[in-house]
């Protein structure tokens, strides 16, 4: 057999039917992830073709994007919310599909719930209607997301068509220098390839940097894969894959854990493996980034300036850099350390498990949320949360001024309460600055916990390597 | 889905660069559990005022823009939110095509799931239609043709594009892709007894 990657193994192992001529493939589905969004259109085009789920067994549900993070004892109080809620409530139930609904101690981001219950696992191939599924491929999955239609095919049919993508590799090299972490290494590379640099494509991401990050960092990079354009990011499993999904709840166990890493240890790329594309990331020369614009990949590093439009080479993307920069209230060629927040959100897919709460909390402790600043912390999941409690986290955050909340999507889209004011500039762990995303006039920037909680305690966007006294605990691990 | 064959209309020109889906749909009308009603909240931030009423400023909302159902984008259309809802808000908007010289991927394909065409040029040719849009007196209209995956206007514009086979046929004849999945059923079975005996014997 020729040298394969990483996602070629796992493409090979799924294909249930190949299109003659070039066409997509039939890809079996091992994990249907679902929640209240995307999910309505596609049961009612079930009910309505009188289909069924054909592998509830492989379906998992809960409710995330929608719901309070607040009181959860009270019923949710925008009534459109609550009724998509409740419908996916009764569609899981109608159909058999396990949910975990705001009642559950499990429940939480559909990204965040997968690998902590275990359910993600290597070599899988894990689909869900939100483009972040990108996040479960740091456990050597082929994860990747769908729309409306493909959600129905897929509870129909337990398969998904899709154009087989090229393969990209993201090379990091060398190691990270102090303060930084695995949310300035994937905006670090957006910025260098842009939106859509990987369109078309998977991209493995290899190299010391990565293989030195734990799970929850590897989840950050892949979480943005799509940021990069691409429908989804891969990760080889290793011995910290296998650590931690050692003695989760739907991980195999007993002799099956054994027979399960034997296999997940082949899912490597082979030495002479080609990918259609390579880019190389230096790690050691990047600075703890921070977006500037209204997509993700107008990033600097936190000792840069704002740039100039004029610095931009076609004439569309200086038009772009001009209205980013309009909607944003930022001038040209000012530095961008210095500039006062008035909101600090640390949660999302993207930084809200544990150890993104710890990288914060580490900066935090012993100091307060500036004046004028409203700072939360939005928990991934009610474990995290819980876990959180476990390690005193939540003391230091609370004691420090900031909000405490339940989990859910909160403010990384604004779809609850959560959100951002016209005008209100905010620190945000989460993945997309998009105009009005976080709310309407609302002006975000995209930057790593440790960075959110440095903003939060300064009340501006602060490099966060100057913030600890030389000598302290090592800021991210 | 509704098939695709040719059409021809008057076309708008939104020369902006990534345009997300958060733009094209934002979240607050998300919560709708139905595939309709989008279709007045498209681009909704830019399109209107605080007040509700029309921005004159916005692309769509000028005169010569009236009854678009062609639109001319900028590069990566679409990227962002998996959201389908942005392909069947301009569905009901009107468009029937988009042309761009990039579309984000999952973008890409929810637009063929629902009969909204879209449409890869070389960027000389996307430079082109803008400018022959700008330059056009009045509604400007172009023809896109699937079957013979051409794009024209009458002034002697002309471009060719590709589109995978499978995704064309589907297209042309609005086929029920679950329908067709369905009869493949025997492959999907022998797919899963497959997969059962290796779970079986890993398990053992
Ligand atoms: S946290 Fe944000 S990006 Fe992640 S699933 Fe929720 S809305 Fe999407």
């Amino acid at each position: 057999m020729p040298a394969r990657t990483l996602f070629d193994k796992v493409w090979d192992a799924h294909v249930v039917h190949q299109v003659a001529g070039g066409g997509p493939a039939l890809l079996y589905v091992d994990l249907h992830l679902v929640h209240e969004v995307t999910s309505p259109q596609a049961f009612e085009g079930l009910r309505l073709a009188g289909r069924r789920v054909r592998r509830p067994d492989l379906t998992l549900a809960t409710v995330d994007h929608n719901v309070p993070t607040g009181d959860r004892s009270l019923p949710i109080a925008d009534l459109v919310s609550r009724r998509q809620v409740e419908l996916l409530l009764e569609n899981a139930r109608d159909y058999g599909i396990e949910l975990y609904d705001l009642a559950s101690p499990a429940q939480g981001i559909v990204h965040v719930i997968g690998p902590e219950l275990g359910a993600t696992q290597p070599g899988m191939t894990i689909v869900c209607g939100d483009s972040h599924t990108s996040t479960h491929g740091a456990f050597g999955a082929l994860a990747f997301g769908i729309g409306t239609s493909d959600v129905e095919h897929v509870l129909a049919t337990q398969t998904v068509l899709f154009q087989k993508p090229k393969t990209l590799e993201a090379r990091f090299h060398g190691l990270p220098g102090r303060g930084v972490g695995a949310k300035d290494l994937i905006l670090a590379l957006i910025g260098q390839i842009g939106t859509a640099g990987a369109t078309g494509h998977v991209i493995e991401y290899t190299g010391p940097a990565i293989r030195a990050l734990s799970m929850e960092g590897r989840m950050t990079i892949c979480n943005m894969s799509i940021e990069a354009g691409a429908r989804a990011g891969m990760i080889a499993p290793d011995e910290t894959t296998f650590a931690y999904l050692m003695g989760r709840l739907k991980a195999p166990a007993g002799r099956a854990w054994t027979a399960a890493v034997d296999r997940w240890s082949l899912l490597v790329s082979d030495p002479d493996a080609r990918y259609d594309r390579r880019v190389d990331i230096n790690v050691g020369g990047i600075a703890p980034q921070v977006t500037w614009g209204t997509s993700p990949g107008m990033v600097t590093g936190i000792d840069g300036a704002v740039p100039e439009p004029a610095s931009f080479t076609s004439p569309a993307e200086q038009e772009a850099a001009r209205r980013a920069l309009a909607y944003m209230g930022l001038e040209p060629g000012r530095p961008l350390e210095g500039t006062p927040v008035q909101r600090v959100f640390i949660g999302s897919c993207t930084n809200a498990r544990i150890d993104d709460l710890r990288e914060a909390a580490r900066v935090v402790r012993g100091r307060r949320v500036a004046a004028g600043v409203r700072a939360m912390v939005v928990p991934g999941s009610m474990a995290v949360k819980a876990q959180a409690e476990r390690e005193g986290l939540d003391l230091v955050f609370r004691e420090a001024g900031f909000e405490w909340r339940n989990a859910g999507c909160s403010m990384c889209l604004g779809m609850n309460p959560d959100i951002l004011a016209g005008g209100e500039r905010c620190a945000s762990t989460s993945n997309r600055n998009f105009e009005g995303r976080q709310g309407k006039g609302g002006r975000t920037h995209l930057l790593s916990p440790a960075m959110a909680a440095a903003a939060a305690v300064t009340g501006c966007l602060t490099d966060v390597r100057k913030l600890e006294p030389a000598g302290e605990a090592i800021l991210v691990g | 889905m509704t098939p695709f064959t040719t059409h021809t209309g008057i076309v708008a020109a939104l020369p902006r660069v990534n345009v997300d889906t958060d733009q094209i749909i934002p979240k607050q009308f998300l919560k709708r559990v139905e595939r309709t009603g989008f279709g007045p909240a498209l681009f909704h931030d830019w399109r209107y005022r605080a007040d509700g009423s029309p921005d004159p400023a916005f692309e769509l909302n000028q005169p010569r823009a009236a009854g678009a159902s062609v639109l001319i984008a900028g590069p990566n259309f679409g990227c962002g939110s998996s959201r389908e809802h942005a392909p069947w808000a301009l569905g009901e908007y009107g468009f029937r095509a988009i042309l761009s010289e990039s579309f984000a991927d999952i973008f890409y394909a929810n637009c063929c799931q629902n009969g909204l065409l879209p449409v890869r040029l070389t960027p000389a040719e996307m430079t082109e239609l803008f400018q022959r849009h700008a330059a056009a007196p009045g509604p400007y209209h172009l023809t896109v043709d699937l079957e013979r995956c051409e794009v024209r206007d009458d002034a002697g514009f002309r471009a060719s594009f590709n589109m995978d086979a499978y995704r064309r046929a589907s297209l042309l004849e609005g086929l029920d892709e679950i329908g067709l999945t369905l009869q493949l059923e025997p492959e999907i079975a022998a797919y899963e007894r497959r997969r059962a005996a290796l779970a079986a014997r890993y398990a053992s």
